[in-house]
């Protein structure tokens, strides 16, 4: 097993719950070194999907493989972190002796446990029992467990809820360094604007099918979705500006109007034949939000 | 392999020990073996035996009750607890087998029942040689009732496993255990001496009773420890009833029950998809 397999490889996943469809046909690869955000609202699949490549649920169709393995072999197993959406730990153990068990668990020393809690900021609370840790902080516990033994393919399941921004930062600086290492990462995520400048690739789930998966430039341009512009109106500079663009939305100096990608170029042009009439220009382009909410409800309808 | 049992025996002794289930366990089998040793005294002269061998007959009777009431106790939560808290699916991406979690919980759960025992049973020894030099006699029964329990105690944590895994909530759980205990321990011999008052002697007592005897495997521990230890004399009812019951038949069964209860354990774990 070289280290350049595709650590995952789905094609034509399908699973069923008796009448509904849970997932259809969702063709996905993760190469080493990639960091693919999965996105879509509640049971748009994505947690199924995880816990299908992770070998805890069968699936129905199609072919899945972790390390060109089998999901839930062996072989899968020692590749694979995971990272659970409201992940839990039994109360009354300490961070040490927790962080210890899934150590001897992965065939390594156990001793291991408080520099990887210190990776991930709880080297004060190593020896309080879980139960008496923050939310934030049992992520944290729950993140270090998944970078326990270098695995080559992370799963992430809502990994930033219930974390601070600070720490919201501080997690993706260490999810970059593993992906600099060459881990896969698949992560699931609610928080677009976070997930938008730090994963390589978006792949959108809706009602079980794949409707979107590319880069956030990709996206956007399939979204074909209109830029905004805003406009700071100088002193006086108001009828100009109007004259010039009868579709503008103005509120106090502002001016905001809205153009295709393609037309981008000749607008700024027009803006700038105003001259002293205004003041400032700023452009805005679609945001993930409005990328994905374009895409799921177009392809789910 | 080996070194994932022991992982997961190693954590769950340390869970044991932090709820206090180590401390409750030895310090109720102390508590009983010590009330025993001090009203079972008195009729020894009249038997003729030693001090020992006649409270290892008590103690036989008490750990029919007792061990598949701890071993139950302990076991109940391992895997609906897992559920309810959401420790399960986590644990399962890990490489390590639902075997090998059944084995070392399990591993982990007997390790605390033979701590609980020693402990009470040594206290009850140490009590009759103080008093009795000859109860040094009684010492070898006294040995094979500690190891005997061991596998009645493993029996009833399988049972107790496959009954968490059917339930996947604790309080379900909590529930079947303590129906299991009443129904095998306490119900199964009164229904038997209910049939063999109403047969008097008949086909039922010959030839279904021994088998129904072996079938459970407390009953099968409690004729073991009897027959062996010749200490029939000591015990009432249906032992008295079963003296055709060889001692190996018995042994066979405390031993086979075991391997049944982990068995089911596994089967009912592995059709929990968490």
């Amino acid at each position: 097993m070289t280290r350049m397999t595709t650590p995952l490889t789905l094609s034509q996943l399908t699973k069923r719950y008796a009448q509904v469809t849970a997932l259809s046909e969702v063709t996905l690869t993760v190469e080493p070194g990639q960091r693919v955000a999965l996105l879509g609202h509640n049971g748009a699949g994505k947690s199924t999907l995880m816990k299908i490549v992770l070998g805890l649920i069968p699936h129905d169709g199609g072919e899945v493989r972790v390390m060109g393995a089998p999901p839930g072999s062996a072989l899968a197993r020692d590749a694979t972190a995971y990272l659970p959406e409201s992940v839990a730990f039994h109360p009354a153990l300490t961070g040490r002796e927790q962080i210890a068990h899934y150590l001897r668990l992965r065939g390594r020393p156990a001793s291991g446990a408080a520099d990887i809690l210190a990776r991930v900021g709880l080297a004060d609370a190593l020896d309080r029992r879980i139960g008496t840790y923050s939310k934030g902080m049992r992520q944290r516990v729950g993140l270090a467990q998944a970078l326990i033994g270098d695995p080559r393919l992370l799963v992430l399941d809502e990994p930033t809820s219930g974390l601070d921004p600070v720490s919201r930062r501080d997690f993706y600086t260490l999810l970059d360094e593993l992906a600099a290492r060459g881990a896969a990462i698949l992560l699931s995520s609610h928080a677009l604007t976070e997930v938008e400048a730090r994963t390589d690739l978006i792949a959108i789930l809706s009602r079980g099918k794949l409707v979107a998966q590319g880069s956030i430039t990709d996206l956007r341009a399939r979204a074909d979705l209109p830029l905004t512009i805003q406009i700071t109106v100088a002193e006086g500079g108001e009828p100009a500006v109007r004259a010039a663009f009868p579709g503008a939305e103005f509120a106090g100096r502002g001016a905001q109007i809205w153009v295709p990608q393609t037309d981008k170029l000749a607008m700024l042009g027009r803006i700038a034949e105003l001259g002293s009439h205004v003041a400032d220009v700023d452009l805005f382009p679609p945001s993930l939000e409005d990328i994905y909410t374009q895409i799921s409800r177009r392809d789910a309808a | 392999m080996m070194s994932r049992i022991f992982a997961i025996a190693a954590i769950e002794m340390r869970i044991a020990l932090r709820n206090r289930w180590v401390a409750i366990a030895v310090a109720m089998m102390v508590l009983f073996s010590l009330v025993l040793s001090a009203a079972g005294s008195a009729p020894t002269g009249a038997l003729g035996t030693d001090r020992l061998s006649v409270i290892v007959a008590s103690l036989t009777s008490l750990a029919v009750y007792l061990v598949p009431l701890v071993a139950l106790l302990m076991s109940f939560d391992a895997i609906a607890g897992e559920v309810e808290r959401g420790t399960l699916p986590l644990l399962l991406t890990y490489p390590v087998s639902r075997t090998q979690i059944v084995l070392g919980k399990a591993l982990a759960h007997l390790a605390v029942l033979a701590m609980a025992l020693a402990a009470g049973y040594g206290v009850a020894a140490i009590a009759a040689i103080a008093s009795d030099a000859s109860a040094l006699n009684g010492l070898p029964s006294l040995w094979r009732l500690f190891w005997s329990s061991l596998p009645l105690g493993a029996a009833f944590l399988g049972a107790g496993y496959t009954l968490s895994a059917l339930a996947r909530r604790p309080s379900g759980a909590a529930g079947l255990a303590i129906g299991l205990w009443l129904v095998a321990v306490v119900l199964w011999d009164l229904a038997l001496l209910a049939a063999v008052v109403a047969d008097d002697g008949g086909r039922f007592t010959t030839s279904f009773l021994p088998a129904a005897l072996l079938t459970n495997p407390a009953d099968a521990f409690r004729l073991y420890n009897l027959s062996a230890s010749q200490a029939t004399a000591a015990a009432a009812g249906l032992a008295g009833a079963a003296n055709a019951i060889p001692p190996f038949a018995a042994l066979a069964s405390v031993l086979l029950w075991p391997l049944g209860g982990l068995a089911a354990a596994v089967l009912a774990f592995r059709r929990i998809t968490p």
